[in-house]
């Protein structure tokens, strides 16, 4: 005989305030806890969309981030002389040799200044790199100062939305343009003609040169040669991991403190729901009595009282994961400690995000409930009639 | 006394329910007392700045340097006492995971006149100076990777490229609590010396001057005055005192500290909650009492104290267990942070505000908690309470 589960419902609904407030701790708690699993699940999005497969990114060897590289124009020309760089529709070869500097620009609102990325592109860059995509104006013309923003720099940076100017290299430049890139970690930089920018900075170097190779396959003879090459002390990595990598500092402290401050927090809720359980079980004595009576065996009463702590868990782990849903709109940003400069992101909410969500608040309820449910299956008939 | 005698015996009628408050309270609280304490750790750098130091980098950004002939322009403006200068060094020793402290190639003749609160002994002091490949670490720094005094240490360059090999010649303490301890100074003649063979390009550069002013009253004229100096050049310099410079930094990870300031919040609405649902419980359990005592005669303002009373019991109780459990959490906190967090957290304290706060939240909390069910038994008649089966 198991107890209709229009019982457990009903309990919950008779005590409506109570209900409301575990459920309301439990729902506080995957909110945090969700809103974590989709930052750090947006960071990586964002840095794991910033490199194509196809591509390879070379700076020199030890240089953890592009600004921190450097190459001169002979080590550029040897890498772009390599077999196994794909041929563009014009017969130019596919490789960009880019120059990557930081410059402080005061964000909008607090005008607190912030370090954003400048890359000097060459036109491969573009092609290269399919998912940079202008939504409103246009490229720069050749020679002149003028510079293509991603759309959450235009956003956020005072003198970088459209037709304003930003000084840096003793110049001002105009911002023609302003791009989209799905996403993806070039959004939160500057783009410029390279040529153009290594002049402003009388910079004789190059920062990182970015190549499509003919086929994949050809990363790893491509690697061991320009490795090998005496005349060069570079590094070559895939473009997709060596974006991926820099995220793994900040994904890392997000984790770590996500997830404290969720165990902490988990308890907090944990503690609630027994609370309420134990409660429930001490005003129902007579009423658990009455059903053991009846014939109800233990286990039944015991998995009624378990179901109403699920139940009560997943409302509130639903109405968490709503909250939590609303985030997407959102865009943050915060400076990357490994490039050290502005970076964007977004919330992103994945499948398995609500799964792992509702997985813990479930685990949450029936931590919470296990116990208050065995007290009520253990109950004497005869002092349940008692009692009261 | 009557009165405490029976708030405490109400409090105690449900043991076990009254445990699990006050339990889930100074979790929260504890947590709460954390992240302001992580969030103090952030601003530590603020407190130890001076306020006659001004920090002159290059405008465009720190990613780009300043040539090393400014030096002697800067000392020539009127009002400046003294000039030191830094590289970031930023090089690997023995992984990346272990390498979040700060290196600088300093200027070892005045490097320690303008930071006195780097109390570097006297004689290692001297050594330092005349030995080229010499360095200082702070005391953190040294404990953590168990380094002493004549120990030679390898790093390898990532933004100055080779392997480089430093002796440990001294080991500073800070002045006060909030004095960085984990930097890494050595000579900055032993970089510019290598580099002037192997990187020309990136020879004769400095990272940032330290401008020592006479008169802090004068630190903005002196700033605006070093800035002038150098308009229209190709590198031009933006000149700050060291307190907005540190603030600028800190300005950088704000998004990292307004989630922070947040979650704090959402902690409290947690404590809230779970707080409000025991006395709730407590109040809808004893409606028919309250009643009886309206019966005996006990007005309003008795109900009201006992209430209130029995609310912020637990959670004053709740508060007080919280703040002592912070301790321990912060120092846990601090070693596991410590070797992916060092750079960031060179001074990681709980402070008394912290204390007084958590402190405070407890009480608002209480008194919060107690509103409704307060409300509920003031208002209920009591014919109604005594017709109520609970």
């Amino acid at each position: 005989m198991i107890i209709p589960l229009n019982y457990s419902f009903r309990n919950l609904w008779t005590r409506r305030l109570t209900t409301f407030l575990t459920a309301g701790g439990i729902a506080l708690v995957i909110f945090v806890f969700s809103a974590v699993l989709m930052l750090a699940n947006g960071l990586e999005k964002t840095l794991v969309g910033t490199g194509s497969d196809k591509n390879a990114i070379i700076v020199r060897q030890g240089a953890e981030s592009e600004f921190m590289s450097m190459l001169d124009r002979n080590a550029v020309n040897i890498v772009k002389s390599q077999p196994e760089i794909a041929v563009g529709p014009e017969g130019n070869r596919l490789a960009a040799s880019e120059v990557v500097v930081l410059i402080n620009l005061p964000k909008r609102g607090s005008s607190n200044p912030s370090h954003v990325q400048i890359r000097g592109v060459a036109p491969e860059s573009l092609t290269m790199r399919p998912q940079v995509k202008l939504v409103e104006g246009r490229r720069w013309r050749p020679g002149l100062s003028e510079v293509i923003v991603g759309r959450p720099v235009a956003e956020g940076f005072q003198g970088a939305g459209l037709g304003e100017t930003i000084r840096f290299g003793m110049r001002d430049w105009t911002v023609v343009g302003v791009f989209d890139a799905e996403g993806a970690g070039f959004e939160s930089e500057i783009w410029v003609d390279a040529e153009q920018l290594v002049q402003a900075f009388r910079r004789p170097v190059f920062s990182s040169i970015t190549a499509q190779l003919s086929s994949a396959g050809d990363f790893s003879s491509l690697k061991s040669r320009l490795e090998s090459d005496p005349r060069l002390t570079v590094e070559v990595a895939r473009e997709k991991q060596y974006y991926a990598e820099q995220s793994e500092m900040m994904a890392t402290f997000i984790r770590v403190l996500g997830l404290f401050v969720t165990v902490i927090f988990s308890l907090g809720a944990m503690i609630g729901a027994m609370i309420t359980m134990y409660a429930s079980v001490a005003n129902r004595t007579t009423e658990i009595g009455t059903m053991r009576a009846l014939g109800f065996p233990r286990r039944s009463i015991l998995g009624a009282f378990l179901f109403e702590s699920l139940l009560l868990a997943s409302i509130g782990g639903g109405i968490g994961i709503l909250l939590a849903s609303l985030l997407q709109f959102v865009t943050v940003s915060t400076t990357n400690f490994a490039t050290f400069s502005e970076l964007a992101f977004r919330f992103i909410l994945s499948p398995a995000i609500v799964v792992q969500s509702l997985a813990f608040a479930l685990a949450m309820g029936f931590l919470g409930g296990f116990l208050p449910a065995v007290r009520a299956s253990r109950q004497k008939i005869v002092e349940a009639f008692r009692a009261s | 006394m009557e009165l405490f005698r029976l708030i405490l015996k109400n409090t105690l009628r449900h043991p076990l329910r009254s445990i699990l408050t006050v339990f889930g309270i100074a979790i929260a609280i504890s947590a709460f007392g954390l992240i302001r304490t992580v969030i103090g750790a952030w601003y530590s750098g603020v407190d130890a700045s001076a306020p006659n130091r001004l920090i002159t980098r290059n405008a465009v950004s720190l990613g780009f340097s300043l040539p090393l002939s400014y030096r002697e322009a800067i000392r020539g403006i009127p009002g400046v006492a003294d000039v030191s200068y830094a590289n970031w060094f930023g090089g690997i020793y023995i992984d990346e995971k272990h390498s979040q402290f700060p290196q600088f190639a300093v200027d070892a003749t005045t490097w320690y006149e303008i930071y006195p609160e780097f109390q570097l002994p006297p004689e290692q002091e001297a050594v330092f100076k005349q030995q080229r490949n010499a360095a200082v670490a702070g005391r953190k720094l040294a404990e953590r990777f168990n380094w002493k005094v004549g120990d030679t240490i390898q790093m390898r360059g990532m933004i100055f490229p080779g392997e480089w090999e430093f002796v440990i010649r001294g080991i500073y303490t800070g002045e006060q609590k909030s004095t960085d301890e984990t930097q890494f100074h050595f000579h900055y003649q032993y970089l510019d010396e290598k580099l002037r063979q192997t990187a020309p390009f990136q020879a004769g550069n400095v990272g940032w001057y330290v401008v020592k002013v006479q008169n802090p009253k004068q630190a903005a004229e002196v700033a605006e005055a070093i800035d002038r100096r150098f308009k229209n050049s190709l590198a031009e310099t933006l000149t700050e005192t060291e307190r907005v410079f540190v603030l600028g930094f800190i300005s950088m990870s704000e998004t990292i500290l307004v989630a922070l300031r947040i979650i704090s919040m959402v902690i409290i609405g947690v404590i809230l909650l779970v707080l409000s649902n025991t006395m709730a419980m407590t109040a809808r359990e004893r409606l028919s009492e309250y009643a009886v005592l309206k019966t005996l005669g006990f007005g309003a303002r008795h109900l009201i104290v006992f209430i209130i009373g029995e609310s912020l019991l637990i959670a004053l109780t709740g508060g007080l267990l919280g703040i002592l459990i912070t301790y321990p959490a912060a120092n846990g906190f601090e070693r596991a942070m410590g070797d992916a967090m060092g750079a960031i957290f060179p001074a990681f304290d709980v402070a008394t505000s912290t204390q007084i706060i958590c402190a405070l939240m407890a009480l608002i909390v209480g008194l919060a908690a107690s509103a409704f069910p307060t409300w509920r038994a003031v208002q209920v008649r009591i014919v109604d309470g005594l017709r109520r089966v609970g």
